[in-house]
């Protein structure tokens, strides 16, 4: 079989199984204060580490100031303004980015 | 249910921008009926992305596949989480867990350690169809568009997520920390470790939540003069 359907087919399963083993294998159980305090900040953590390597990393995971981060900014300036305005803040961040792309 | 679809659909109208530059680049390595495959069965851009670059470099399937799995492992500690809010037999939980997203995952997030499943399954919805539907159109016509990347629309998911943050951040002010911390450690680590493995590791910030053990909720009061 080619190295693409090997993958493919062993991504499906993988990702299958990752997305199912926390809810199958934690359950339904009653969580400890500590437990739900930390699943609390998991989500702040981890939305912050994406936008992080979205926003400031190449592909190779060298660390860059690019168009993006003009774009980003653009974004925390609309949400700055009006904190819902999260279609705004996206295509601020993608017209602000391409444009600094056009002059660059 | 329909709140959630509702909620979605920004998140899938960038889905669906990504999903075409997905195809585009993957036409020419995985050819036309693979890449619409992979989109509806795998259905994780990071992980698709990254499998793709690596199957472009000339890598093997074993690396492309280490690489997708290390993209996606996020969804473990992400599942946990979601776990205690989830009814039903295994069977059940599984496939809900299917439908994670990052964005629908936090978008659903509710008080106290709880998230609301429906509003997640809603919200990924859309999602599935315009991921999907992005990937053909990319791949068809990939000649026709242009580089995405010269419509900034790799800036569009970061904004997303900026936006979810701010809803985070004004919970508490152990979350200012745990997010300051998370982009810390990920872009510490992103230079030095294979890709995915810094927002893995980033995850790891969440155990402020333990420190000190003892403390007070609010997390201003241990920091005073005794």
């Amino acid at each position: 079989m080619s190295d693409v359907w090997t993958t493919i087919i062993a991504l499906t399963l993988a990702t299958a199984a990752i997305r199912a083993v926390g809810p199958v294998l934690v359950g339904a159980r009653e969580l400890s204060e500590p437990v739900v305090r930390t699943i609390g900040l998991l989500a702040p953590a981890l939305l912050a580490a994406l936008i992080a390597v979205g926003t400031f990393t190449e592909a190779n995971g060298d660390l860059v100031l690019d168009a993006r981060a003009a774009g980003l900014a653009a974004a925390a300036g609309v949400l700055a303004w009006r904190h819902k305005a999260m279609l705004t803040a996206a295509l601020a961040a993608a017209l602000v980015a391409a444009l600094v792309r056009a002059i660059a | 249910m329909r709140d959630g679809i509702k909620a979605g659909l920004p998140i899938a109208a960038a889905s669906f921008v990504l999903a075409v530059s997905f195809g585009v680049l993957a036409q020419p390595v995985m050819g036309s009926v693979a890449p619409i495959v992979m989109s509806a069965a795998v259905f994780a851009g990071s992980a698709q992305f990254a499998a793709l670059a690596v199957l472009s470099a000339g890598g093997g399937a074993g690396a492309a596949i280490v690489a997708g799995i290390l993209l996606n492992a996020r969804y473990i500690p992400m599942g946990v989480a979601l776990a205690p809010s989830l009814r039903g037999g295994p069977v059940r939980r599984a496939a809900v867990g299917q439908t994670m997203i990052d964005a629908s995952w936090a978008m659903s997030i509710r008080e106290g350690g709880l998230f609301d499943p429906d509003y997640m399954i809603g919200a990924t919805f859309p999602n599935y169809f315009t991921w999907v539907g992005g990937t053909a159109v990319g791949v068809f016509a990939g000649d026709a568009i242009g580089d995405p990347e010269a419509l900034g629309l790799d800036a569009l998911f970061p904004a997303f997520f900026l936006a979810l943050l701010v809803t985070e951040l004004g919970r508490s002010r152990r979350a200012v920390v745990a997010a300051g911390l998370g982009a810390v450690i990920a872009l510490g680590l992103a230079p030095v470790t294979a890709p995915g493995v810094p927002v893995i590791a980033a995850c790891f910030a969440a155990l402020i939540a333990l420190w000190p053990a003892a403390a007070p909720r609010d997390p201003g009061v241990r920091e005073e003069p005794a």
